[in-house]
Parts: C-alpha cells; structure tokens; sequence
C-alpha cells in the first residue's frame, strides 16, 4: 500500500490539521513506513477471532444525572481562548 | 541531617515521623536541589512557593498517620491539577489551568504529600525519549546528552537525579517501565482499571494507566496502595480487593513459577541484555522459585498492533483541542481554517503523524482492515498470556531491548523509536500489570532493567518477586551530579 499526497490531503482534511505542501512528502514517507511496518497483521488469519474492544471484562455502569459540580463559569471561562461575558466566541459561522 | 533528597520515600517518612525533619526542612532540600539542576529540564512548572506554604501549614499541625506526611511530591505534567497549568507537554496546552483535580493525585495529597511541581513528559506521552516535548527535551541524569527515555522522562530523570522522593508516571505502551529502566529505577504499570484514569490527559483509553516511581521496590508498593483506588468518575475502574501492598510485601517467593518467553530473544539483542536477563534467572532460581520456558507466538505482531490501536484512540482523544473552550487558538478566516490552523500549529510533528494514523485507520473503506484487525490481534495477544499463566505465576523479561541512547539519535526514524517499546506494548493490550527494576550497568555503566509480568490484579505477586530480586541484585546507580550548579 502507498500513500500518495492525495491521500495526505484528504487525512489532513478528516483531521483537520492543514499540512503544507512543503512537508506533506516527508509525511507520505514516514506513513508509508509505519503502514509497512502495520502489514504485518496480514500474516495472521483472524476470520474467527472475536475483536478486543476492552480488557476491562465490566459492563458500564449507569449513573443517575445529577450535577454535582459547584458554578464555576468563571473559571472554566477563564481558560478560553476568546470569550466574552457568558460564552465561548469563535469565529463567525452564520452570514 | 545533610543529605535529605538521597533518602528513599521509606526513610525520609519514618525521620519525618520520628520528628528528626520537618515537612517545611524536608521541602526546601528539594526546592534547593531543583533550583541548581535547571540542566535537567525536567520541570515544565515549578510550584515550589505554595509548596513551602504547605510544608509549613503541615508543619504547625502534623498528622503522623497519614502515609505521605509532608512529603514533597513531583508529578507527571499530564495529570490534572487544580488551579496548577497543565500542559501534557504540548504547546496546544500551553496556558491551561484545570478547574479539577485528577483522582490519583487527589489520592497523594489526600495521604498529607505536597505538590512541588509538574514534571516535562513526551507531547501527549506519545515518545520514548523526551524529546517530542513542546518545552525542550529531558537530560538524563545518567550521563550527558543522553535521553531518560518517555513518555515519563521528566518523572525518571527527577526521580534519580533526587529531585523528588517518588514520582508518578503515565504508561500507554511502555512510558512508565521504560524510562525507569533506562534512569536506573523501579517503576510499576499497575492492572488496566486499577488507578483511575479522571483527570489524566487521554492518550488511548483503553491503554493509558498511572502508575508509581520510586528508587526500590518498598516505596514504589507504597505508592502504589495510595494511588489504586475505585472511582466511579472513571467508568473502566474496576472494584477489586486492594491489597495494602507495603504491608504485604514479602520476599518469600519460594515455589513460584516464573514464565520466561522465548519469543522475547529477539534479533540484534545486545549480549548485555541477554546477559542480564540469564543473571535475572538465576536469581530467581536462588530464591527458591522454578524456572519455565513458554511461548508467546504474537508477540511480534504487538508493536504493529499498537500502533494502530493507539492512533486510533488518540485521533479521537485529541478531537477536543479545537481552539474553542481551552487551549490554544489560531487566527483563521473562518471557523474550519480556525481549527485547523490551530491543530496544525498548537500539535508537534510527532502528535499529528499519529492523529493522521489513527483517522487514517478509522476512515471509511479502512476501518475493518486495520482497526478491526488490530482489535482482533489483541484479542490473541491477550489469549497467548492466558494460556502462559494457566502454567506460571508470572513471567520475566528484559524491559527494553537496549540501554538509554544519545539525544537525537532515533528522532529521524519513527520506527527504530517505537522499537524500543517492543517489551513494553504487549503488557498494555492485555491490561496486565508490570514492574521494571534496575539489574545491572551495561559497558559505558547505564542502566539496564528487568521486566516482571503479572496476571490482571496480581500487583502483590510481582512486587514481591521484584522485592526479592532487588535483594539479590543489590543495584547501585552510577550517578554524579555533573549538573548541579
């Protein structure tokens, strides 16, 4: 398998991580290498096998909904990049 | 008493509880320690002034019960702490105060112990050496230009160069156990589900585990029986028996089965680790335990399970650092350019390769091919270690297959890096416990670790086995302190 810069293009848009022409090729490169090294799963027959989401053998457990957390606008406000008196300001969506 | 910072967790408790230090005395030795070993580069925030306001709050009313009685503490700069920055090493949280605390740290100050600061870690604990951090890599104590190893680098290194009495770690694939190896200290992977993971900077969640530091075996059963408690904040913590493993702890493990896997002799092994891992078994054997080869055939399919299991989580951990609510922002002409300015800008190299993996093998057309497949490969990791421990207690390797290595030599090849957690990555896709302990030196006098493996749950079991290899192996570390100004 081989990924292309076309392919860059469109990891770097699902992630959205904007990556410039100039180091999407050493990018490709190192990708390229990795799933090298990845294809190697392919050697092992695994048509049966169950998949292994969690090694954690509970089931989740249900809480009911309550808030517990005192009002602390201010401080989480406070870690915003941009916001004003009561919100989180980003940049214009609606014309 | 003139040298504080050299006593070991045990020790330094027991003067502080024989009235011979006092929390505010005991405090200001590793103040003054890390002051002069700038050098190092191990911490990303110094919280040292606060930290002496509560050695002396402690001081005015001691309570000798408690486990960490005014002990100064250094931790991993990837656990929350309230009203403390928090970086996970990345520019992306260059500027981020928590409004909560992480359950494990909670737990330490719970037990009386002092917040000195947050310790320099690989950018979102994805590395091996310290070096992918936004603040400037991690010097090792051990010699110059040489890495402690990651993603817990700032922890080990500030552990052997005695500028914290303990430490804890965080470890995905291997970043707790490595850099302990590496630095010369004993450092645990406790079971998946054992230490809460609220309040931990998520790397890959069904991996990510915290886990104690220490200089022996003692301190880091210790720190372990404060640090493991259930927490219904994390829904994969798991309610099971809590040993009080300090008070627990034995070196009788006579009739014990040891697991040694043939499959971990792997190619181009340096003779020194082979070396070490035949002296590792012969002190087992004088301690009265038995010898077994068994076989762990998917061992090699690890590593590229990892790294597309990890990637996977991670991509969608790190979704949530998009400029808005924390963190840092880029300018962009609309919202779409906003975010992705801010993550192509606020994320090193290292961080958005592996983004890229993980929505790579997420994507559409790509999923069951590699994320399907990995899941699937884990499955038969963690089925060759059940059948092993239907024979063995439990099992002994190398940690690493090298000694720590220079500054700069593995950043241009991602893959010779993620090499070195190839001993480390099983142990976390099958959520068992772990412990590294320092066996020996290597030639140029570094390092080398030697790896326990437990079943789920069994902390006990392999604290004891380090306890009594430590006894054997009597390891002294071969530190100057050619950074101290």
């Amino acid at each position: 398998m081989t990924i292309d810069l076309k392919t860059i293009k469109h990891i770097s848009k699902l992630s959205r991580i904007s990556v410039e022409d100039s180091k999407a090729k050493k990018l490709a490169g190192d990708l390229n290498s990795i799933f090298d090294f990845i294809e190697k799963l392919n050697e092992l027959d695994t048509e049966n096998i169950e998949p292994l989401t969690s090694v954690a053998e509970i089931t989740l457990k249900l809480r009911s909904d309550e808030v517990k957390s005192e009002n602390i606008r201010e401080q989480i406000l406070k870690n915003s990049p941009d916001e004003n008196e009561d919100f989180f300001v980003v940049p214009r969506v609606v014309e | 008493m003139t040298n504080i910072t050299s006593l070991t967790l045990s020790e330094l408790v027991k003067n502080i509880k024989d009235k011979k230090l006092s929390s505010e005395e005991t405090t200001k030795a590793y103040i003054e320690r890390g002051e002069k070993s700038q050098d190092l580069n191990t911490y990303i925030t110094e919280d040292f002034s606060n930290a002496l306001k509560k050695s002396k709050i402690f001081d005015q009313k001691p309570n000798f019960d408690l486990k960490l009685p005014g002990v100064p503490i250094a931790v991993k700069d990837l656990f929350c702490t309230n009203g403390v920055k928090t970086t996970a090493g990345s520019k992306m949280l260059n500027n981020f105060i928590p409004t909560y605390e992480s359950t494990v740290t909670q737990n330490i100050w719970n037990e009386g112990a002092i917040l000195l600061g947050k310790l320099n870690c690989d950018e979102f604990a994805m590395g091996s050496s310290n070096e992918t951090s936004f603040f400037g890599n991690v010097q090792s104590p051990i010699d110059k230009d040489l890495v402690p190893g990651g993603s817990s680098g700032g922890s080990a290194s500030a552990l052997a160069a005695n500028l914290t009495p303990i430490t804890i770690g965080t470890d995905t694939g291997g970043s707790i156990r490595q850099p302990a190896s590496f630095t010369g200290t004993v450092g645990l992977k406790p079971t998946y589900g054992s230490c809460s993971r609220y309040g931990i900077v998520a790397f890959a969640s069904s991996l990510d585990q915290a886990g104690p530091m220490s200089k022996n075996v003692k301190d880091c059963a210790l720190l372990q029986e404060v640090i493991s408690t259930y927490d219904e904040k994390d829904s994969t913590s798991i309610n099971f028996k809590r040993n009080e493993y300090s008070k627990e702890l034995t070196n009788n493990i006579k009739g014990m089965k040891i697991g040694i896997p043939k499959e971990y002799r792997v190619d181009g092994m340096p003779k020194e680790i082979e070396d070490l891992w035949s002296k590792g078994i012969e002190y087992i054997k004088d301690c009265g335990a038995e010898i077994i080869e068994i076989t762990l055939p998917h061992t090699n399919y690890a590593l590229p399970t990892y790294y597309i299991v990890a990637p996977a989580e991670a991509s969608s951990n790190l979704a949530r650092y998009d400029g808005v609510k924390y963190g840092f922002r880029s300018k962009g002409e609309n919202l779409i350019d906003m975010y992705e300015r801010t993550r192509s800008e606020g994320f090193g190299s290292e961080v958005q390769r592996r983004i890229m993996i993980g929505t790579y093998v997420l994507s559409s057309g790509y999923y069951d091919a590699y994320y399907l497949k990995a899941q699937k490969v884990r499955k038969l990791i963690k089925n060759d270690f059940d059948d092993a421990y239907k024979k063995v207690d439990a099992i002994l390797t190398p940690s690493t297959p090298s000694a720590a290595f220079k500054i700069g030599e593995k950043t241009n090849d991602p893959i010779s890096m993620y090499l070195n957690d190839i001993f480390t990555v099983p142990v976390n896709l099958a959520g068992l416990p772990a412990i590294s302990i320092p066996a020996g030196l290597d030639a140029k006098g570094y390092p080398l670790g030697l790896q326990i493996i437990g079943k789920a749950f069994d902390e006990q079991k392999i604290l004891n086995i380090a306890y009594a290899m430590e006894e054997k192996i009597q390891f002294k570390n071969n530190i100057t302190d050619w950074w101290i100004k």
